[in-house]
């Protein structure tokens, strides 16, 4: 044990990564802005400046803690200086406080009136950059943004995507998706994890409150509620609950009091998932075929697969999520019970997640432009539209789920965990597993083998897209080999989603988790295949997992998506009577295209072809399994060769 | 190709007897200044003549023997304003504003009859005494140039010469000792880094080579910056492999066996020169495997800028090397634990790395002898602004602010009075009159409030405003600031709107508070070096020239006349003839008047162009 | 016809470019650098290329490209007029300088490239060719002492020789 000195008292450390740490486990609060446990040192923000006898002024996020240090926290010196680096904050941002939905939960606004802001002596900004609501998952408003960079590190650091980085400099800085694109224009996952981590109103989750209003008020409507495993464990959180409390009884009685007609248990719809998702790995694991298996529960999973790993997509599961299943099952079988049309139900997500939001909207779940779920909110959309209804929380009675859809095994609580759904998925195939422990807690890759008739099966679980890009990558690479690979998005799988309340830490998610663990330890029902209600869909509905019914309606398929919209090089804006796209995609792009695209620009050359044949740089046909491909007048030429498009250049000429 | 430090000392005795077959050296300066201005053209033709009379020898013509005249190319003289500059050796002559066509009287008269070319040499503008040499010229008279030795005197694109004048012998010695003696030499010498910070570079050196690590770096920081500084220019155009030489040297020191060299995108003549100086000592075997035998590797890349100012610090500087936006980051870890590349770096600026054969050769107590205690060796400033002579000096460390701007630089034009020196750059600080007797070295100027910084010296005379000055440099820094921390981010932008407003005569005594007060909390909560003395110029100004700010926002006056807010346009009648020239040009019809009578400007309406001024034949119109 | 080829060849060796630098991320100024050469800016869709060639996110590029000031994503034109602003040249009237070569290339306010692409305006820190103040730089071609009449007769001999403005749209 070392010591140093914090405000003249002495105080011990051990192996804290830095002096922040040290000075907050002594009860002392420093504010930070760009500071996240979890993500890079950035040191930018100057909050957490603190007064060190030799040193001077330092960044207590940004040093070590030594031994015989002596520091001072609050100084004349340092309020006037936190005080004036806030001022120069607000100066530049937009403070339209109570119509921004970070009212109340803004660490801008609980700074400035912690510290006695009064006034701010700056001018105004006076420019306005435009806001971005492209996006089915978060809204971002730059005028709001104070540079921490926190979501460009998320994005970059776990996610390993980074959609959204810093562009310009100075004054002119900004955090913006790569040319100024709007989000729904790039590779955004809609993990809004960036939206999680946004200190300020920048980046928020996008709401979807007013919708659900609208159906429940519509008399016509009968609206269908899903409760996700994870909301039920952070939703007390906003009541001043322990994080991990179950509360699902009474979030019940809250829809209820709102006016939402029935309540299910998207628990139900995961027991569902896991029994057609263990049948389908039966399948493939029997014949060898499209090895490793890997989870689709997760939407934001799903669509990396689809933007960056276009040779994998035929490895996802092709279930769909829990949620979508159950859009599916009410809109197509449980309305009809009801005896009515699936456009009269209108069927509510409640999630811990802003993918779900994007998912709801996929063309694949759309029929005849109903959606299978119509809005998706999260957990702290629940809480404003508690707030909103006028609910007092401690009045509310506990209610219980409403039948057929509201029961489930411990397998479907376990989804809202990391390594839940391959727990779930191994549980229901072999009998001698109970508990699976190998793959829980928060390790980023978890590795577990079981055997089933003789068979090892190689599992592993990650969360956080940087840990499944790195798994990704060694796949491809020939240097592992599962059989079964679990991938949730956000760190902690969506006890950790974007839609949680806020804060939304390490200690946090592990609660939760044990909430939900919690659950599972209290139900007599481990295994999906034992849960009564779900035989009885099977009997009444899908006949078996993956029957043709069932492929029918809880299945789906994937296809290679573009990562950037726009740019595709274009060299002329004549148009010839032959028009070639080729492909430079990253897929294409590594399987040789660009080979193509020089030999058919020679051969348009030597043959003086310029007037009659148009070339084009594309960067994605959407047809990576195809790879290389080239577009020739509009349609798609597969696995192209130089030869074969030239060849059909020599038919033109 | 040399291999040992026998062939390396052979070929110097080769190459030495081959220079001194040039009876007499026509050395051209080929400087950005002096290309500029025309000094290639004087090369060539200087070079025609002397080959047409087969006068012609360099030291590339090893065979024959043959006694003659070169004409060379050479790097830069520091006295740029006079170019091109033309100097003869063995004899010193020193021709300044050379063209092209006075290149065969030089032939005739110097080269074959050993007379001077007087209307080419140099004249001071304010006394009319005329110089022969060099040597004699009170410009050079008071500079030691020890570093800058090279720069003006040999070819820097022919390693041949750096050779000849014992160039890469301080490396053989350096070979001679063990890393860690080489580090003790350093250290002793009390080299401190000359890029602004004065760090002692031996520490540096001697941290790095204690880390353990499989790769480590040499960075040679040559992204000068500063407006108004151009000393590691000229040392990389003039002398190139006088910094490779002290990288190599860093490199053997302290283990590291890559070398980069980062030279911002405005300089490409010293992009090319070393590149070519590299590849030269690559083919000679002073760079690559097994150096001199000594079982050594190194080797050096050019990185080069791509404009921001924020890359000559260090770790803006590494991450841009590395391929990212070159933002500061946070230390610790110092660049000596984890610097490029995340390994052990050596980071020094150019004028340090050139240091470094000096000390080597001469050895430590020789070097110390120099400049001051705490602050040995020599310092090169660029002399610019309102001073009789600009350009770029060497002199000793503690040498005073008076020896240099009324000795060396000749004083201030037109008798004016000396209003103050900006040192260090735009984050520098300014020094009053009252500073001329102190003495220039690392501490004394900290404990004035200013700093060496990399050594761009800004001279101004009393017609100066020093909030517009203050203003100028801000909006330097402030369009420079990489936008990471918040103090200088916001901060300067603040600032240089304040001191907008300040100038505008919209300012209250309220803002002037603020400023201060803003002022400090940039320079003490930013992140890196550059937002630390962003706010310098505003600091410096207020202290020693707070009632020029008090008379722009209380008096609403300009005491400098430099303000245009502040100006008031009149036409004087005594003087105005009635032409309405002046009537037809301004832009907001403020002046009328009848034909052939004094005609008025409507003050309200005079937005303050001064299109009328330029134009009035008769120059009534005054300023007040 | 002349500009279809020249961008194709254009292509053809941004893919030498970054070819050359082994496709390695930290070369990506060296390559940007290279790159702007070919085409006198850095297009948005070269360099999503770049990115994609790379294996790099088209956002670090964009972050990279829009940091330093010598990267344009705005095409520039063929002769980049750069006036030196640093202190000693600002001290010695390139104020004045510039503003006559505002004039002279008829540029608006906040525009700085020609409608025909002829000419691009600037500013630069410094030169470090303080001696010579005023400093103008023209496509790496170096003028000191440049007042604004001299400004303008260089400018003139340009158009002279790329044969009068106004008739290369036709290229």
């Amino acid at each position: 044990m070392k010591t140093l000195k914090i405000n003249g008292r002495e105080v011990t450390f051990s192996n804290e990564k830095n002096l922040l740490e040290v000075i907050r486990k002594a009860g002392i609060e420093l504010p930070t802005f760009c500071y996240h446990s979890e993500l890079s040192i950035y040191g930018a923000c100057r909050m957490c400046l603190v007064e060190e006898k030799k040193k001077g002024l330092i960044a207590a996020c940004a040093i070590p803690p030594r031994e015989g240090m002596e520091i001072k926290t609050h100084t004349l010196k340092l309020q006037k200086q936190r005080k004036m680096t806030l001022e120069l904050l607000l100066a530049e941002h937009e403070r339209d406080c109570t119509a921004c939905d970070k009212n109340g939960n803004c660490r801008l606004q609980e700074l400035a009136r912690n510290l006695g802001i009064e006034k701010v002596r700056f001018e105004k900004k006076d420019k306005k950059l435009p806001v971005d609501n492209s996006s089915c998952a978060i809204l971002r408003d730059p005028n709001k943004c104070i540079l921490c960079g926190d979501c460009v590190r998320m994005c970059e650091e776990v996610q390993g995507i980074g959609v959204i980085g810093f562009a310009y400099r100075g004054s002119n800085t900004v955090v913006t998706p790569a040319f100024n694109k709007r989000i729904r224009e790039v590779d955004c996952v809609d993990c809004g994890q960036c939206a999680a981590v946004c200190p300020t109103g920048a980046i928020v989750v996008k709401s979807n409150i007013d919708k659900v209003w609208e159906a429940i008020y519509d008399d016509e409507k009968v609206v269908v509620a899903q409760l996700a495993p994870a909301v039920r464990v952070a939703f007390g959180e906003a009541f001043g609950l322990k994080a991990g409390t179950s509360t699902e009884n009474l979030i019940i009685a809250a829809l209820k009091t709102m006016g939402v007609d029935k309540v299910f248990d998207t628990c139900f719809a995961a027991d569902l998932t896991v029994m057609e998702e263990s049948k389908e790995f039966t399948q493939r694991f029997g014949k060898g075929e499209r090895l490793p298996q890997f989870t689709s529960c997760c939407p934001a999973w799903v669509r990396f697969v689809e933007l960056n790993y276009p040779s994998l997509i035929d490895n996802l599961s092709s279930c769909r999520s829990p949620q979508q299943m159950f859009g599916s099952f009410v809109k197509n079988y449980y309305a009809r019970q009801l005896g009515l049309s699936r456009e009269k139900v209108f069927v509510v997500s409640i999630m811990p997640c802003t993918a779900k939001k994007a998912e709801a909207a996929r063309e694949e779940f759309i029929t005849s432009g109903d959606p299978d779920v119509n809005a998706v909110i999260t957990t702290q959309e629940l809480i404003k539209m508690v707030k909103e209804a006028g609910i007092v929380f401690e009045d509310l009675k506990e209610e219980p789920f409403d039948m057929p859809f509201g029961f489930a095994t411990g397998s479907g609580f376990i989804f809202g965990a990391t390594g839940g759904v391959a727990e779930a998925v191994t549980r229901n195939l072999a009998e001698e597993v109970q508990k699976f422990k190998d793959v829980r807690g928060l390790d980023g890759i978890k590795e577990a083998r079981l055997r089933k008739d003789n068979r090892e099966i190689k599992v592993t679980v990650v969360h956080g897209l940087k840990n499944a890009r790195d798994l990704l990558e060694k796949i491809k690479a020939g240097e592992v080999d599962y059989d079964l690979v679990e991938v949730m998005a956000c760190p902690g799988g969506c006890v950790g989603g974007a839609g949680q309340p806020l804060p939304n830490n390490l200690i946090k998610r592990s609660q939760r988790a044990r909430g939900l663990y919690d659950n599972d330890n209290r139900m007599q029902l481990v295994r999906a295949r034992e849960n009564p209600m779900v035989k009885l869909l099977y009997e009444k509905w899908l006949s078996t997992p993956c029957s043709e019914q069932s492929h029918r309606y809880l299945h789906t398929s994937y296809r290679p998506k573009r990562r950037i919209e726009g740019s595709d090089i274009r060299f002329s804006s004549e148009k010839g009577q032959m028009d070639i796209k080729v492909c430079i995609g990253t897929s294409c792009y590594l399987n040789g295209s660009y080979d193509i695209f020089k030999a058919v620009d020679k051969k348009i050359k030597e043959n003086n072809l310029e007037d009659r044949v148009n070339l084009e740089a594309t960067f994605c046909l959407e047809n990576c399994n195809g790879s290389p491909c080239v577009e020739v007048n509009g349609k798609i030429v597969d696995k192209a060769s130089k030869e074969k498009i030239c060849r059909m250049i020599d038919e033109l000429a | 190709m040399i291999r040992t430090i026998e062939d390396l000392y052979n070929l110097h005795e080769d190459y030495k007897e081959a220079m001194n077959r040039e009876k007499m050296k026509i050395l051209v300066c080929a400087g950005t200044g002096c290309v500029s201005s025309g000094s290639l053209e004087v090369y060539e033709a200087l070079k025609e003549i002397v080959q047409e009379k087969e006068l012609f020898v360099d030291i590339d013509l090893m065979e024959g023997g043959r006694e003659g005249v070169n004409v060379s190319p050479s790097g830069c003289h520091g006295f740029c304003e006079m170019g091109p500059i033309v100097r003869i050796e063995p004899q010193g002559y020193f021709y300044v504003r050379v063209s092209e066509i006075d290149a065969p009287e030089i032939v005739e008269k110097t080269v074959e009859n050993n007379e001077v070319v007087e209307r080419l040499l140099y004249r001071n503008p304010e006394t009319g005494e005329i110089y022969r040499t060099e040597e004699s010229m009170p410009f050079y008279g008071k500079q030691k140039r020890l570093v800058l030795e090279h720069c003006g005197k040999i070819n820097p694109e022919n390693i041949k010469e750096y050779i000849a004048l014992g160039g890469y012998q301080a490396l053989a010695e350096a070979f001679e000792m063990t890393p860690e003696e080489v580090c003790q030499v350093v250290l002793k010498a009390k080299l401190r880094g000359r890029g602004g910070g004065g760090f002692p570079a031996g520490i540096k050196w001697d941290s790095v080579r204690k880390e353990h690590a499989g790769q480590k770096y040499v960075v040679c920081n040559g992204d000068e910056g500063d407006p108004g500084a151009f000393m590691d220019r000229s040392i990389m155009e003039g002398d190139p492999h006088r910094v490779i030489e002290g990288m190599i040297i860093a490199g053997y020191a302290s283990g590291a066996t890559k070398g980069y060299i980062y030279v911002r995108a405005e300089y490409p003549l010293a992009v090319k020169r070393l590149q070519k100086a590299i590849q030269q000592a690559r083919e000679f075997g002073l760079l690559g495997e097994n150096i001199l035998d000594s079982g050594f590797d190194f080797d050096i890349k050019i990185s080069k800028g791509a404009g921001a100012f924020v890359c000559g610090e260090g770790s803006a500087l590494t991450a841009s090397i590395e391929g990212n936006r070159g933002m500061p980051r946070t230390r610790p870890p110092r660049t000596v634990q984890k610097g490029l590349f995340q390994k052990p770096t050596v980071l020094n600026n150019v004028e340090t790395f050139a240091n470094v054969p000096l000390i080597i050769l001469y050895g430590a107590d020789n070097y110390l002898k120099i400049g001051t205690k705490d602050s040995p060796g020599t310092k090169a400033f660029a002399l610019t602004g309102n001073i009789v002579n600009t350009g770029l000096i060497e002199v000793p460390m503690g040498t005073t602010l008076r020896e240099v701007i009324y000795e060396i630089g000749g004083g201030i034009p037109q008798g004016k009075k000396l209003k103050a020196v900006q040192i260090g750059g735009p984050s520098g600080g300014c020094l009053t009159s009252e500073h001329l007797d102190l003495p220039m070295d690392f501490d004394s100027l900290d404990s004035a409030g200013a700093m060496i910084g990399s050594g761009g010296l800004v001279v101004m005379d009393e017609d100066t405003c020093m909030v517009e000055v203050a203003r100028f440099f801000m909006d330097f820094t402030q369009k420079e600031s990489c936008g990471k921390c918040v103090p200088c981010r916001e901060g300067t932008k603040k600032i240089l709107e304040i001191l907008e407003k300040i100038i505008a005569g919209d300012a209250t005594m309220e803002d002037i508070k603020l400023l201060e007060e803003l002022a400090e909390t940039v320079k003490d909560g930013s992140l890196c070096g550059l937002g630390k003395t962003a706010s310098n110029p505003v600091l410096t100004t207020l202290r020693y020239f707070r009632d020029e700010y008090i008379a722009h926002v209380k008096d609403k006056k300009c005491p400098a006349g430099v303000c245009q807010a502040f100006k008031t346009y009149y036409i004087d009648p005594e003087v105005c003839k009635g032409c309405s020239k002046c009537v037809r040009v301004c832009p907001n019809n403020a002046i009328s008047g009848e034909i052939k009578k004094p005609f008025s400007i409507d003050a309200e309406k005079c937005i303050k162009c001064g299109a009328c001024v330029s134009v009035c034949p008769f120059n009534a119109v005054k300023e007040g | 016809m002349a500009a279809k080829q020249d961008f194709k060849r254009s292509f053809q060796r941004v893919n030498e470019i970054i070819e050359a630098h082994g496709r390695n991320p930290v070369e990506l100024i060296s390559i940007l650098q290279e790159v702007q050469e070919e085409y006198r800016y850095l297009p948005e869709e070269i360099l999503n290329y770049i990115a994609t060639a790379m294996r790099i996110s088209p956002s670090k590029v964009f972050g990279v490209a829009t940091f330093y000031e010598n990267f344009s994503l705005e095409p520039k034109g063929k002769y980049v007029v750069k006036v030196c602003d640093g202190t000693a040249c600002h001290v010695r009237k390139s104020t004045a300088l510039l503003n006559a070569l505002k004039k002279k290339l008829e540029l608006k306010e906040g525009q700085e490239t020609t409608q025909d692409l002829m000419f691009t305006l600037e500013t630069v820190s410094c030169f470090g060719a303080c001696g010579l103040a005023p400093v103008m730089v023209i496509n790496d071609e170096v003028y000191g002492k440049v007042t604004p009449e001299k400004a303008e007769k260089i400018i003139d001999e340009i158009i002279k020789e790329e044969g009068g403005r106004g008739n290369d749209q036709d290229h």
